[in-house]
């Protein structure tokens, strides 16, 4: 078969689709959004039939996928580290029901926080739940182990945590394809009760769970994604993770390092190969991307065995993602690109388009609220969080995907009030509007600004689950109608907005503004495609 | 053979397209490739940089390490020098000269220039002039692909044959655009290197 030249996102979901997928399952988010986008996309995947609609939010994705695996086919579920945060429950719990068809949830996690909140690690995760965890250090490994990953969580009953980081789900490289395989045909669980965890039943499921732990183990150690690489210099054993691997070997000529290596790809770590290289060399060196999670594990509470290096003792930062010149260090090679840059380089951070509707909506908040005290405006996640930054200065918190409007509740039930909430059309419908709920139910005094541009704008214009459904829900929720505001972000009706926002601030209830229009880039993006079109 | 280049510009200049071409050329010359990009909050005008790595022998870190870069690109005078300590002794510093100026603090461009002209290997160019010239600004980066190809062991035909693919879809006229812009570039830098 031919070459492809794909990015890692991509080579994951190529070989999912090779590897038997019937229904990938997604939120968007970066660095995980392109493997939804790449099936999206792809022609096989509309011949195959595949469902690949972008979900609510990581949540309702996960459990779409345990239903698909459930009537016996093979899903994916894709979202970045903190999405995995809002499915845990489900994900928790589907190593307890186990699976019927393959379901494999990936996980990208982003060290150095380049588009994130925090820089957590998602194989904690995966050890938490007690399933296998695969982590690629190239692209062609990503596609094969996407390619496997459903039959080897078939084989064992359990869900597979695919965990990357945001190089590896970034960078380009060519890979080679397998044959393509059949999708499974419906089936349903061989035991009804399968998936019922009432306690007696879970309880049962449970035990079976550890009871699959050493099976669980035994593949690990037999993974060829892990490898005992042995090296003539016992001074010192080497274990690397996933994309850390070629940090290291970038070090040395013909990437041939002279110390024993043990290389994983496939958790639980293989404990024969870790045992074989602790006895046989004098220290260890533990080099990961993201937490020191298997040094911890190496070093145990009371680290009385040989000396074990690594983030924990300062051999490598305890944060941040890894790079040659980090790992160089600690292999003793000279430190370089540490001299300053030059003064006329000045830092130029990311901000809101030239254009942008949110840009509007600032400006018009900004001076509707200039005569209460500061600090009244609880932000989300999404563009608009760049309205923190110079020079609107408008946002005090961003915290997790929709707690504008909780936190601002919360803020308004101490006596903050009024107390306003911004959030976007995507994130209001991903986790904003059980929030609304509550503040409903109380009639919390808060003003919520849903700025709406149809579309998920940070990640790349995705469609929103949102769009033409905001003020219908709003209503449903029980926000009075004459308090739902729908505004258009024009400088054109900047004096008008300002004045429906005062009135709104000054109500003690509930009321919805929503500044409605379409993101500038999408907007771009269709005037482009519809001229393309007619000219065709 | 090996080449390890950044490439350096601000989100949304089209330092991907440059990436891509000389990427697809390196495919079909059967050369292994890595190339990291920047996804994600960074493409909303902020600085950006993709690192390119091809060579004949299997590529092992996606990220170039400090000091071995053979070849910066940029697309804006200030975004190259951001990217100085990749640059090995002997590399090249390839950059247009016209400014992306979305920050207060902007210094001023005879400041930067002046330090491009510190650096001992540099070519630059005013490439959206050139690329308006050639028929559309737009096609700016591919001047500067033009301009950086004299340094990248891929024969210019293999880059241009890498230009086709990418813009094929786009239609004749937008090859030709970018054709013309990539040779326009090229014939700068064999004139004033």
């Amino acid at each position: 078969m031919e070459k492809l030249l794909l990015l890692g996102d991509e080579a994951i979901a190529q070989g999912a689709i090779d590897g038997g997928l019937s229904g990938i399952y997604a939120y968007p988010g970066t660095p995980s959004t392109e493997i939804m986008e790449y099936v999206q996309g792809s022609k096989m995947a509309a011949e195959r039939n595949i469902h690949r609609q972008w979900s609510a939010n990581e949540k309702t994705a996960m459990e779409a996928a345990i239903g698909m695996s459930y009537a016996g086919k093979r899903a994916m579920v894709c979202f970045k580290h903190v999405g995995l945060n809002v499915a845990a429950d489900a994900f928790i719990n589907s190593a307890i029901t186990g699976v019927n068809g393959g379901l494999v949830v990936v996980s990208a996690d982003d060290p150095s926080m380049h588009s994130s909140q925090n820089e957590q690690d998602s194989r904690f995760y995966g050890k938490f739940a007690m399933i296998p965890i695969l982590e690629p250090s190239n692209q062609q490994e990503a596609y094969d182990m996407a390619y496997q990953s459903f039959e080897l969580s078939e084989r064992l009953n359990v869900p597979v945590l695919f965990r990357i980081t945001t190089r590896m789900a970034h960078s380009r490289a060519d890979i080679s394809r397998h044959e393509v395989k059949d999708q499974n045909k419906l089936r349903m669980p061989l035991d009804p009760r399968q998936y019922v965890l009432l306690p007696a039943i879970a309880r049962k499921n449970y035990k079976k769970l550890l009871s699959t732990q050493p099976a669980i183990e035994l593949e690990a150690e037999q993974s060829k994604f892990n490898a005992f690489i042995p090296g003539e210099n016992h001074d010192m054993g080497i274990v690397a993770t996933g994309i850390a691997y070629n940090y290291l070997v970038e070090n040395y000529p013909n990437h041939q390092c002279p110390f024993p290596v043990v290389r994983i790809g496939h958790y639980p770590i293989p404990r024969k190969k870790i045992t074989e290289l602790y006895e046989s060399c004098k220290s260890l060196l533990v080099i990961e991307e993201g937490y020191p999670m298997v040094e911890e594990m190496l070093r145990g509470f009371f680290n009385v065995g040989k000396p074990i290096h690594g983030r924990l003792d300062g051999t490598l930062p305890r944060d941040g993602e890894l790079n040659p010149n980090i790992v160089a260090k600690a292999l003793g090679f000279p430190a370089a690109g540490e001299e300053p840059l030059a003064e006329v380089v000045k830092n130029r951070p990311p901000s809101l388009c030239m254009g942008c509707g949110h840009r509007d909506v600032y400006t018009d908040l900004n001076e509707a609220i200039k005569d209460y005290s500061a600090g009244r405006v609880f932000s989300d996640i999404g563009c608009y969080t760049l309205g923190a930054l110079p020079p609107f200065n408008a946002i005090n918190s961003c915290v997790d995907m929709g707690a504008s409007i909780t936190m601002a509740k919360g803020a308004a039930d101490a006596g903050l009030v009024p107390a306003v909430a911004v959030i976007g059309d995507s994130t209001f419908t991903h986790s904003g509007m059980t929030g609304l709920l509550d503040a409903v139910n109380e009639n919390s005094p808060i003003t919520i600004i849903i700025s709406d541009n149809s579309t998920a704008g940070m990640t790349g214009g995705q469609d929103s689950s949102a769009t033409g459904k905001i003020v219908d829900i709003c209503r449903g929720m029980g926000v009075d109608p004459s308090h739902i505001r729908v505004v258009v972000p024009l400088k054109k009706n900047h004096e008008e907005n300002v004045k429906i926002i005062r009135e709104e601030l000054a109500y003690n209830g509930v009321s919805v503004i929503i500044p409605q229009r379409e993101c500038i880039q999408t907007f771009a993006r269709r005037k482009k495609t519809e001229k393309k079109e007619s000219n065709d | 053979m090996n080449n390890d280049i950044i490439l350096a510009g601000v989100g949304g200049q089209g330092i991907l397209s440059i990436a891509a071409a000389i990427g697809l050329a390196a495919v079909n010359s059967n050369l292994h490739i890595k190339q990291s990009e920047v996804h994600g909050m960074s493409q909303r005008g902020g600085d950006v940089q993709s690192h390119l790595r091809i060579s004949d022998a299997p590529i092992a870190s996606d990220l170039i390490p400090a000091g071995k870069a053979h070849l910066i690109i940029s697309v804006e005078p200030m975004e190259g020098l951001r990217y100085m300590p990749f640059l090995s002794k002997n590399g090249w510093l390839v950059t247009n000269i016209t400014p992306f100026d979305n920050i207060p603090d902007y210094p001023k461009v005879d400041e930067i220039l002046k330090r491009v002209k510190a650096v001992k290997n540099h070519i630059a160019l005013d490439a959206d002039s050139i690329a308006k010239e050639c028929g559309s600004t737009k096609a700016s980066n591919i001047v500067m692909l033009g301009a950086a190809s004299p340094f990248i062991d891929i024969p210019a035909a293999g880059i241009e044959e890498g230009i086709r693919q990418l813009f094929n879809r786009k239609g004749e006229d937008i090859v030709n655009l970018n054709l013309k812009a990539f040779r326009a570039g090229r014939e700068y830098s064999e004139k004033n290197r």
